[in-house]
Formats: C-alpha cells, sequence, structure tokens
C-alpha cells in the first residue's frame, strides 16, 4: 500500500513540473527543425524582437541533460553548460524523470531546472533510493528508502563551450548542491555523520566541433556518501575529499550523442567500501523540447551488495 | 568545512581574475572574414565543391528568409549578392580555389541588432540546408567550426 502511494506521489510530482515547464513555455508543443516550414512554426513571440524572456534558441543538445542531482550535464556529473535552451537574453527551463534499476536497489529521480540568461541555473531534484531486499536483509524492511532532496545552484564564470571554437578556454562553471536526506536516525545507525551537506564543484565544458567530441572535466569537493544516499561524512573521514568527474561524448548527429563518463566518490563508512561510478549512454533529442537518455550504469559496491551494474533511463522535457 | 570553502572560494576568484584578464586582451580590429584553411579541401569536396555550396546557399538563403527568426534580416536585403558571398566564404574557408571580397563581418553586421538567438537560428537555417545536399554531419561540423567566433561580430546586439 505505501509502496502504491509513494508511486503516485513521484508520478503526480513529475506531472506537475512537465506541466509547469508546459505553461511557462509557449514553444513547448511546437516541433522544429525538421524542415523550414517547421521551422516557421516554432517562430514565437519570443523570437528576435521579443517582449517575453523565455526562449529555446540556443542550438540542439547544448544545454546537456539533467545528472542525477538536477544539474545539466551528463547523467552522472554536472557540465559547464547552462541547462535549457536559452540564450543569454533567455530564460530555458526543463523537468526530468530518471530510473537507474540495478541488481539489487532502484533509484526514482525528479526535478527541474531553470537556466537564466545562459548565465545561472537554479535546480532542484529529488531522488528516492529504494533498498528492495537488501532492506529487508538490513531490518529496515522490505523496500525501505532513502530520500533526499537537492537543490542546484550553478553559475558560468568563463568561455562559451559552443561559440568560441577558435580558443582553447572551455566553458568554466562554479556550483553547489545542497543536500537533504530524510533517514537521520538510519544514516546516524551506519555510521554517517550528517543527514545533509553541500556539495561544491568546478566544471569545465569544451566541445571540439571540428572532432564532433565534446569533453567535461569537474572537480566536486564532497562529503558525501554515494552521492548523499547515505548521508554525509563517516567514522573513517569526515572532512570534505576533491573528486574528479569526467565525461566524454562523441556527437553521432545535431541531434544524436554518444558517450561515457567516470565519477569518482569517497569512503567514508566503515561498513562498507564505496566506489567510483561510470556508465556509457546515448542521448537522443528528437525536438528541443524532448530528449531522451539511456545509459548502462557500473556503480559498484553498495553497501552489502558487489557490482551494481544496469539501466538507467532518463526523460527530460523542457524549452 | 572552513579549509574548503576557503580553497573554493579561491578558485572562483581565480577564475575571475583569468577571465578578467582575456576580455582585457580581446582585440576589437575586425577578424579575417574567410580563413583559409588548406587541410580542409577534402571537407571542400565533401561539400560538392562549389556547385554544392551554390546549391546549399541557395537553399540556405530560402530557409532564412522563411524563418520567422531571420526573414526581417533578409527579405529586403540584396539577396543575390549576399548568396554570392557567402559562397565564396564558405569556398575559401574550405580551402577551395575562391575570393572573398566581401566585407569583413563586423562591418556587414553592425547596423543589424542581431542577438544570439538570430546567430544560432541562421545556424540552424544553414545545418537544414546542408542535410538537405546530404553533407556528412562531422564536414558540416568542420565549416561551422570555422564560422562559430564570427558570433564575436556578427552578434552586435547589446
Amino acid at each position: 500500500m505505501s509502496i502504491f502511494c509513494k508511486k503516485r506521489e513521484t508520478l503526480a510530482a513529475a506531472l506537475a513540473a512537465i506541466f509547469i515547464s508546459a505553461a511557462l513555455s509557449p514553444t513547448m508543443l511546437n516541433a522544429q527543425e525538421t524542415a523550414p516550414a517547421a521551422v516557421t512554426a516554432d517562430a514565437s513571440p519570443d523570437t528576435p524582437d521579443q517582449t517575453g524572456m523565455t526562449g529555446s534558441d540556443k542550438l540542439l543538445l547544448t544545454g546537456g541533460v539533467s545528472q542525477l542531482e538536477g544539474a545539466a550535464g551528463g547523467g552522472l556529473t554536472p557540465w559547464a553548460v547552462i541547462g535549457g535552451y536559452g540564450t543569454r537574453d533567455q530564460i530555458g527551463a526543463n523537468a526530468f524523470y530518471t530510473h537507474v534499476g540495478v541488481g539489487d536497489y532502484h533509484l526514482n529521480d525528479i526535478g527541474v531546472l531553470v537556466g537564466f540568461f545562459n548565465r545561472v541555473e537554479l535546480s532542484f531534484a529529488q531522488q528516492r533510493f529504494d533498498t528492495e531486499n537488501v532492506g529487508a536483509a538490513l531490518g529496515l524492511g522490505r523496500g525501505f528508502t532513502f530520500r533526499q532532496n537537492i537543490v542546484g545552484l550553478k553559475v558560468k564564470v568563463a568561455g562559451d563551450a559552443v561559440l568560441e571554437q577558435d580558443s582553447w578556454l572551455p566553458q568554466i562553471s562554479v556550483g553547489a548542491q545542497f543536500k537533504k536526506n530524510d533517514q537521520q536516525a538510519v544514516l546516524h545507525a551506519i555510521g554517517a555523520k550528517d543527514d545533509q551537506g553541500t556539495d561544491f564543484y568546478i566544471s569545465a565544458t569544451k566541445l571540439y566541433l571540428g572532432q564532433s567530441i565534446l569533453l567535461n572535466g569537474t572537480l566536486r569537493f564532497t562529503k558525501a556518501n554515494q552521492i548523499g544516499i547515505l548521508g554525509f561524512g563517516g567514522d573513517k573521514n569526515d572532512s570534505y575529499k576533491p573528486e574528479f568527474e569526467g565525461s566524454i561524448a562523441y556527437l553521432l548527429s545535431r541531434n544524436i550523442a554518444l558517450g561515457a563518463e567516470y565519477r569518482m566518490k569517497p569512503s567514508n563508512l566503515g561498513i562498507a567500501k564505496e566506489d567510483d561510478w561510470y556508465d556509457v549512454f546515448v542521448a537522443f533529442a528528437p525536438y528541443k523540447h524532448v530528449s531522451i537518455t539511456l545509459a548502462y550504469a557500473h556503480l559498484g559496491n553498495i553497501v552489502i551488495k558487489d557490482n551494481q551494474n544496469g539501466p538507467y533511463l532518463s526523460v527530460q522535457v523542457g524549452f | 568545512m572552513k579549509n574548503s570553502s576557503q580553497k573554493f572560494l579561491a578558485l572562483l576568484s581565480g577564475a575571475l581574475l583569468f577571465t578578467a584578464t582575456l576580455s582585457a586582451n580581446l582585440a576589437f580590429a575586425d577578424e579575417n572574414p574567410a580563413p583559409a584553411d588548406a587541410s580542409l579541401l577534402p571537407v571542400y569536396q565533401q561539400f560538392g565543391e562549389k556547385a554544392g555550396l551554390v546549391a546549399i546557399v541557395d537553399d540556405l538563403m530560402v530557409n532564412l528568409v522563411t524563418d520567422i527568426r531571420t526573414r526581417a534580416f533578409f527579405a529586403d536585403a540584396d539577396q543575390k549578392h549576399i548568396k554570392l558571398e557567402l559562397v565564396d566564404q564558405f569556398c575559401v574557408i574550405l580551402g577551395g580555389p575562391c575570393t572573398y571580397t566581401g566585407k569583413t563581418m563586423h562591418e556587414s553586421h553592425k547596423k543589424l541588432a542581431i542577438n544570439e538567438a538570430d546567430f544560432n537560428a541562421l545556424v540552424e537555417d544553414l545545418q537544414l540546408a546542408m542535410n538537405k545536399h546530404n553533407v556528412p554531419f562531422r564536414a558540416q561540423n568542420k565549416l561551422l567550426e570555422k564560422l562559430a567566433p564570427m558570433h564575436r561580430e556578427v552578434i552586435t546586439k547589446p
């Protein structure tokens, strides 16, 4: 019963997020870019001499997709790009739903972000990490779920990943992710020092158009255990650690990118070794308003289970 | 916590200072509107050489006057002249045997109040035209790589 309620809540929240983004965007349902006629159809009150500030005139896929914590990026790691399709004169926004199903756990993740003038990105995400049978084995109950809310802020400080093709300088952004987990008692029991924490990061992203390759590097300062799902800090270590995250994507066409990501993580808890995460992905954006990302994720050891691998599916809608 | 915040702030201020220095060094002299790159000759062939460029630019112009975002800039302009200049510009950039005699990008756009959305709209219209003529995606990107930095002179709207 409670599982059904949770599912309904998740669905309702996702629908609400999609509804909000649809309401914000006058161009939401207009397909574009398939033919010149469609370009005309897409042209909306928010173009050249617009009075409205919402818009979708950034180039396809150049706002990335939504990563696990809600920032624009790859699937696992934030990029320096600002999410949404707003240019320096526009506001863009999107909503996402991500499901990761590994051997003994699954994660449902929803969120929204708003990109202001290709400069500032505000995001919110909620992760629900379901322990399935492991919860029962640990005496927490089958399907015991950690819920984590994340508010993200990212600011572009230099460069332009896409337009500055003759410069070696990547686009550089700094960001913070404020995380709050709802299972304080359990987290303390497993040795975590806190149920909330803030990650800080700096990301550099560059599109090498001549090679059709995008590279991203992110340095994150974090105390999070399993990105915060198992709390922050631990009996082994309770200080911030710098962790590197990297992404590479090959652009197959204007709307399909193939890639891989790697995310290093600290290992603060005595009860379980924490592994780095990596994935391979394909992202497909038939239109600016929709993208679908499929990945195969390797999440390594999570608490009492090794080799947690499985599919990652993410859908994003927005403008 | 304190230590890391301080490190983070140091990194941040470093990045900002770095940006400021770079911006100060940006020259305002007009850049070469048609930087020739002989190594792109194979790409020129993938575009179908001069005849291919003429066909692509013809379709580009059709797209530009159809696209509400760009129509105002081209509808009443001398389209024939613009097309000739674009063909020469693309041809020279791709290492082809042409000469570009047109204005600099700064000169030709300074009165047009073009913003980033307009600039990107032209890129999309060009991509549609290149797709229509079956230019391979990687070859398309080789041309776009050379055109992209022109945003500094083409985007004139503050």
